[in-house]
Parts: C-alpha cells; structure tokens; sequence
C-alpha cells in the first residue's frame, strides 16, 4: 500500500462524547451541541477558535447540519459519509486539513439519530435502482462469517456459539461500567445464548443496539498541541480502504476474512512502524456490529492468529483484564452504533484511556491504541483503522 | 397443417387442501407470493422453448394481467431474452382465450411465422365462494411451427362465438360473478357440442377415433356433458385434475393438451374443446416426432413437486385479499425506469458477462472483469438456465417476506460466477451446503403500482 502516513504530526486537544441511547427529547442539532460544547471545553478554546470542521452523518446533505444548530460564524464545513467508517472518515480528513497547513484548528465531528425513524434497524437513502439490488438485512449478510468459519476450522457449531456469547458477554460487562453507554448491564451468558435467533446462529444478543448520539474531537498539528492541552494524544496511523467489493462475484472468497481490513491494518501498522500487533497494541475499539464481526476482526487485525482467535477469545486474551483488551468501554454492543458518531466515539475511550481517565475501566500503562471502523458487509466493505498513543 | 413442435407447462409449488377452505376433497395449486401470470408463463416457455429454435411471435393469453395498461408480453419477450423483433401481444378477456391463441398461432404457424403462445393465470375467487374452491394456478406454452417439424398436427379445429353472460368482471371488480349454472349450462353445453362436431368433421373424424378429448368451460356441467353428447366413452376423457390442480383459467385447457401429449403415441388424436363466451374446438393428430418434442418436466412431474400445508391466512394474504400487519421497515422503493432499461438484460433475462481474456464470468454484468481487472473486454451470457450450488447460506428471520423466514444463499454457478440470491419455494429445514438450485423469474414486490421483477433461486424441482 502506497501511504505515506503523518505519524505524530497530528494531535487530538479535546474530545467530547454524548451519552448514546434513545434520545427522544434531543433533536440531531442538540446533540451536536452537546458533543462540540464539551469538545471547546475539552481543549479549553472558544467556539471561534476552530478554523474549520468536518461532520460525519448519514444522509443530511450539508455542513448546514451543524453550522445552523451551532451558529458557526461563515466557517468551512465538510459533510462526509462512508457508511460506518462515516465518523472515523471526519476524522481522517480533519487531520490531513491540519498536517498540510491549510488550517490550524479544526474540529471532527458525527451524530446520528437513529431512532426518529420508528423503524427496526438502519435505513439507508439509495439512489432511484433497477429493482435487483439485494435486500438482506444486516445481520443476515454478517451471520454469513459464522459458519464459514466454523467449517474452516473445525469448530462445532455449539463451540462457536459459545465463543461468539463470549464476546458479547465481554463487551456488555464493559459497557456496564460506562456511565456513556446505552446499555449498562452485564447480561448473563446463558441469557446471550439463549436469545431468540435473528439470522442465521446470531441471536438477537448477538447484534448491537440502535441509539441516538454524537462525539467530537478537536485536532491540530503536534507542535500546537500544549497550547490547548496538558496531555494530548497523537495520531500515529490513519488508514482506510475501499474494496472493490468481490466477496459475492467470485467462488474464492469464503466469507472468513475481511481482505479490507487487513489490508487497511497493514497500511496502518506500517505507518506507524508496528510489527507485532499482537504485542504491541496496547487495546483497541473495533467494529463489533455483530459478534462474529469481531471474532474475525481479530484475526484480521493480525491480534490472533489465522485459526486462533476463537481459542483466544475462550481464554479471555480481549477482555478488560486481558492482555490486549478490545472494546473496553463496551463496543457497539453496549453503545448501539449511531453512524456518524462511532468512530469517534471509539477515539473517545483512546482519548480516556491513553490520559488515565477511564476510571473503573482504565487499563494499566496503554501505550498505543487502534481504533477500527467497518462499513458494508463481508464480502463488500471499506474499512478504517487509526493507531493513537501518547 | 401446422401444428404444435414443443410445449412446456408450469404447476406452481404450492397446494391449498380444500379442507383448509372449509371443505371439499383434494388441493389447488397456488402461486407463490413472488409469482403472478407472467412469471409463471416465463416459466412454462422456458420450458418450451428448451431446445426449440426461435419463434417469430409471442401471444401471452391471461384473465389475471399483471398490468392493465402496459405489454406483459415485453415482460414475458424480456424474461425469454427474445430479440427485439419477435412481435408480442397480450390477450385475454375469457379463459378461453389460451386456446383462441393456440389457434392463432396455429394461422400465423401457416403464414411462415412460428410462434409462441403462453397462457397463465392465478385464479382469485371471493373468500369461500366456488371459484377459490375450484380455481388453480399454472402455466402452459406451446410452440407453433410447420407440419414438418410438428409433434402435433392441426387436423381440424371450429370456433363459435356468442355473446352470454356467464362470467364477467369489470377491471375494478377484485372477484369475477356467475351467473346461475343452469342457464350456463343450456347455453354453453350446445356451443361445445357444435364445436366439437364441426372440428371433428373437418378432420374426417368420428368423436370414437379420439384416444383423449379434452373439455374445459366456465360452466363445469356443461363441460362434463359434452363426452356423453358426443357419444365419447368416459376413458377417452382427460383428467381434468380438480383435484390436483384446480381449474388454472385461460392455462387449463393448454395444460390438459399438454398432460395428453405426455403420454400420447404416434397417431394419437386428441380433441380439445372450450366454451366461454362461445366454444373453439381443436383436433390434434401425435406424429412419431413426439418422443423429441416432450419437455423435461412433465404436468404430473409439477403437480407431484409440492408443499401441501399452505396456512389459508397466508393464502389470502399472498392475494392481497387479507390486510395484514406491516413491518417496522420502509416499503421497498419503487424501481426506476432509466436503471431497468439499462439493466434490462440483467434484471429480466438474468444475463451476466464473461471476459474474453480470461474467460471468467461477471454477475451482475461488470465492465471491468473481477478476475483479470480486463475493462470492456466482455461477451454477455444468460444464466438463467445454469445450474448453482449453494456455497453458503443464511437464514434472515428479520427481513421482511409474505413466507418467511428469507432464505439468502450464495450461490456458485456450475460454469463460474457466483451470485447472491434469495431462494424460494424453498423449506428452511431442507436447505444445506452444497444443494443444487436452478434460477426461476419473479415478481419481487410491486411498489406505486410497479411491479418488480427479477431472479431468484430455488432447489431443482
């Protein structure tokens, strides 16, 4: 992969993140106040202090999405969206606009207001269609990866149920300690497998959730950092790749693998000059729309072994106490995934816990973070993957 | 003579027992939510047209149009993957209009244009009454061409027509009316008999040299009394598969001809006869190319690949006669003309493409090749006709469907390509890794009053 990368050229001064769930008394607009408020007193700055903004959200067209609510006073804003990665992508371009020198302050921002709709999962807007586009919901296509790789690696269909339940059990246990999450419960494990299936093996325990919310970060170029922040955090890797979306046109592919997100990592981890991720990647935030996502998103990321990750995921290498914790702050099983504000959201709990604020959460002496963002399907997706530290 | 070179038919894969219906011995054959009369007519020329070369004309008869104003034929010409100058026309207005259309065929056979005639209907009674009771669902085709190449020869035929009110529904009427039987029953029974006798006598034929005489009319009395007015004896009679299928419309006569020429030899003659509106009556006579001409599918092998246990609820529901709870989702968008004309290859003739570098194939169509990244170095293949196999499979309990669960495999084909489709006439339980599946034309959804039509898949039947 041909990317030069900024490592450590960019640094985030200030963060802000809503509470994600069902917020029927908040419009987009108020949440979007909410997560930029806490973002300007995160970097002690005022409001025209940012140069410049870049909005991730699905489907509302213009930077007029913030601006108006905000009242930005004639400042650039860039509406952009890449299915999941949306939140992650404004992040992306928010630090290329500070690393070139275009301007020196910016701000990288996404919302969602999912539950609006009154309808069951996402909605998407497509273009005017033929009529033979394929409408399978999104847990079916995920639920694909399941028994491929059971096949593929011998695994009985019971084991990979408790190996997936495993994963979710974590990840609520997480998001039990987050006073930001939408669900903040342990769930029992036999209730998470015992939950009335959706598609395929996955119950409906194995899904995320759907909520409302919106996080914020402020980004400029590493020399400034102090100016705004005590103890800012750097952007090490920004990688994402579109794929050319072959999963379900050729005989080869076997649904076990996400090729997007390995080859994203690879790109990031060079970048950043990482050679064993397994051993060094202090945690992650990774994309666990549904359990088996994150299951092969460990291998993929190159944390387990082809083949391992379920024995890994069995002896509790990914919880918090482990040693490589994914999703601490408890995924998007615990926070739902309001579009536009996951990736940052995941860049959220970085930001906490590379500064020790994560309170009961905070994982010992993290050096380097990965945030990980997917967007499709299996077979047919874009990928993001940003590595942080301090 | 002209006469008939092939034939095809289609029974749709599901039955309603009469018990369900509050009672009555034996089932109907229902169509599938996802199917209307020009699909199951695509299916029935498919098989038709499966080795038969190509045709000048394409006739589609139905009382059940898909649209009141717009060619069904050009959706069926699409489906078939005709080219562009084969002539389609719609008819319909009386069941007997399936065999009005043979007949034309028949004359444009003889004025050197071979031509294929479809005829299909879903037959929609008022909740409990007769015509749900007794109607079935299905398709037949046939191809018409010289005596030469003919399985079948014309050997005498008549029509009648009369003007009786017997049937009758107007375009905004959800269920036809009937008149009293009785008076169907004096009227239609002496068209019948007039007509078979004038066909008869054309041919140089005694009602005695018809190994099978096919009846079919509104008016079920009047068609049972026809053999004995003929002086026909009970086992020249075809089944007329009431109990079976039902009474599939303006395809029932087609169907029957075509059950017959299942099981007919050489020198066979085979009488059909249909009354409504007035009577057509047609002689055929089986030459020795019969073996040839037989479709792959029989009617009996159709009729006994069944899912018998279809809910009446769902029965009604899949008629748009029930309304019933919508799910927390969108309705799906209505498709856009521009997109369907330019995929109109891909969306009714399920044609992908294959690279002429590398030979691999690309479904849906793609300019730049998945295998070799060739750009515009394509050939376009139809699919529609080959076989896949199931890779690997899910079951999406949370997608919406009139039969649910949705059933999603990806499908590999036999010849390359691989393609992601939701299967149907399909039982969840039965459904495994390595399954063969053939692909069969559907009407998706009808959105704004558009209806939606493309491929799926479903286990080999």
């Amino acid at each position: 992969m041909a990317s030069n990368g900024i490592r450590d050229r960019v640094a985030i001064v200030g963060m802000g993140c809503t509470p994600f769930g069902e917020h029927w008394d908040k419009s987009a607009g108020d949440l979007l106040v909410d997560a930029a408020t806490e973002a300007y007193a995160s970097a002690q700055v005022q409001p025209d202090a940012v140069d410049a903004y870049w909005l991730g959200t699905m489907g509302r067209n213009s930077g007029l999405t913030l601006s108006e609510p905000l009242k930005l006073q004639y400042k650039p804003v860039t509406h952009v969206e890449n299915y999941c990665a949306t939140g992650s992508e404004a992040l992306r371009n928010a630090c290329y606009a500070v690393a070139s020198g275009a301007y020196d302050l910016v701000m990288a921002i996404g919302v969602e207001k999912l539950k609006d709709s009154g309808y069951s999962g996402l909605v998407g807007q497509d273009p005017p269609g033929d009529g033979t586009e394929s409408t399978l919901t999104a847990p079916a296509t995920f639920s694909l990866l399941a028994p491929a790789y059971a096949k593929k690696y011998g695994l009985d269909e019971d084991t990979l149920k408790d190996v997936i339940s495993r994963i979710a059990f974590k990840n609520h246990a997480n998001g039990a300690k987050n006073p930001k999450a939408q669900f903040r419960k342990q769930v029992p494990l036999e209730a998470i497998k015992a939950s009335p299936k959706v598609a395929g093996m996955l119950g409906i325990m194995d899904c995320s959730g759907v909520s409302d919310g919106s996080a914020a970060a402020i980004v400029c170029r590493a020399e400034d950092a102090h100016k705004y922040n005590d103890h800012p955090i750097y952007v090490k890797a920004l990688s994402f790749v579109a794929g050319p979306a072959e999963g379900n046109l050729r005989q080869d592919y076997d649904f076990t693998t996400f090729p997007e997100v390995a080859a994203s990592a690879a790109d990031a981890y060079k970048q950043a000059g990482v050679e064993n991720p397994r051993d060094e990647v202090s945690m992650a935030e990774v994309h666990d729309c549904f359990t088996p996502t994150e299951l092969v998103l460990m291998e993929d990321l190159g944390f387990s072994p082809r083949g391992q990750a379920w024995k890994d995921v069995l002896e509790g290498r990914f919880e918090l106490g482990g040693p490589q914790p994914v999703n601490p702050d408890g995924g998007l099983k615990s926070f739902g995934h309001p579009i536009g504000a996951s990736g940052l959201r995941m860049m959220y709990e970085m930001w906490l816990q590379l500064r020790g604020q994560a309170g009961e959460r905070q994982i010992a002496h993290p050096q380097l973070g990965l945030t990980h963002n997917l967007g499709g399907e299996p077979g047919r997706c874009v990928s993001f993957v940003s590595l942080v530290g301090n | 003579m002209p006469g008939i070179e092939r034939y095809g038919t289609y029974v749709p894969y599901y039955r309603l027992r009469r018990a369900a219906l509050g009672g009555g011995k034996g089932e109907r054959a229902v169509a599938s939510y996802d199917e209307d009369a020009p699909s199951m007519a695509v299916e029935a020329a498919r098989e038709a047209l499966r080795g038969a070369g190509g045709v000048d004309a394409l006739l589609f008869a139905t009382t059940s149009p898909a649209y009141a104003e717009k060619l069904d034929a050009a959706t069926i010409h699409a489906a078939l993957n005709l080219p562009a100058a084969v002539t389609a026309l719609d008819v319909g207005g009386s069941t007997r209009a399936g065999l009005t259309s043979l007949l034309a065929g028949l004359d444009l056979a003889s004025a050197g244009r071979r031509t294929l005639v479809a005829a299909s209907d879903v037959v929609v009674g008022a909740p409990e009454g007769p015509r749900e009771r007794t109607g079935g669902d299905g398709a037949a085709a046939f191809v018409l061409g010289s005596e030469d190449a003919a399985i079948a020869r014309l050997v005498g035929r008549a029509s009648l027509t009369s003007e009786v009110l017997d049937v009758w529904r107007t375009p905004e009427m959800p269920f036809a009316r009937q008149w009293e039987e009785r008076f169907g029953q004096e009227v239609l029974a002496p068209l019948l008999q007039a007509a078979a006798t004038e066909a008869l006598t054309r041919a140089g034929l005694q009602p005695g040299d018809l190994q099978t005489l096919v009846v079919d009319c509104t008016n079920a009395r009047a068609a049972r009394a026809l053999p004995r007015a003929l002086g026909v004896k009970p086992e020249q009679v075809a089944d007329d598969l009431a109990d079976r299928v039902g009474r599939t419309g303006v395809a029932h006569a087609g169907l029957l001809l075509a059950r017959a020429l299942d099981a007919a030899s050489p020198g066979d003659r085979i009488g059909v006869v249909v009354g409504a509106d007035g009577a057509d009556a047609a002689i055929f006579e089986v030459t020795d190319r019969i073996a040839q001409g037989r479709p792959a599918r029989s009617v009996d092998r159709w009729i006994e690949s069944k899912r018998d246990d279809l809910a009446y609820a769902s029965y009604l529901k899949w008629r748009g006669t029930l309304p019933f709870e919508p799910p927390r989702r969108p309705d799906p968008a209505r498709p856009a003309a521009p997109p369907m004309h330019r995929a109109e290859h891909w969306k009714y003739a399920f044609a992908g493409t294959r690279c002429t570098k590398c030979e691999a194939a690309n479904l849906p169509p793609q300019r730049v090749c998945v295998a070799c990244g060739a750009i515009d170095q394509m050939t376009e293949e139809s699919f529609a006709d080959a076989t896949c196999r199931i890779a690997t499979y899910t079951i999406d309990r949370l997608a919406y469907s009139l039969q649910p669960p949705v059933i999603v495999a990806v499908a590999d084909f036999d010849r390359g390509g691989r393609f992601r489709c939701e299967l149907t006439d399909v039982d969840a339980e039965h459904v495994a890794i390595g399954d063969e599946l053939e692909m069969t034309f559907r009407r998706l959804f009808t959105a704004e009053g558009v209806h939606n039509y493309f491929w799926k898949a479903r286990p080999r039947r």
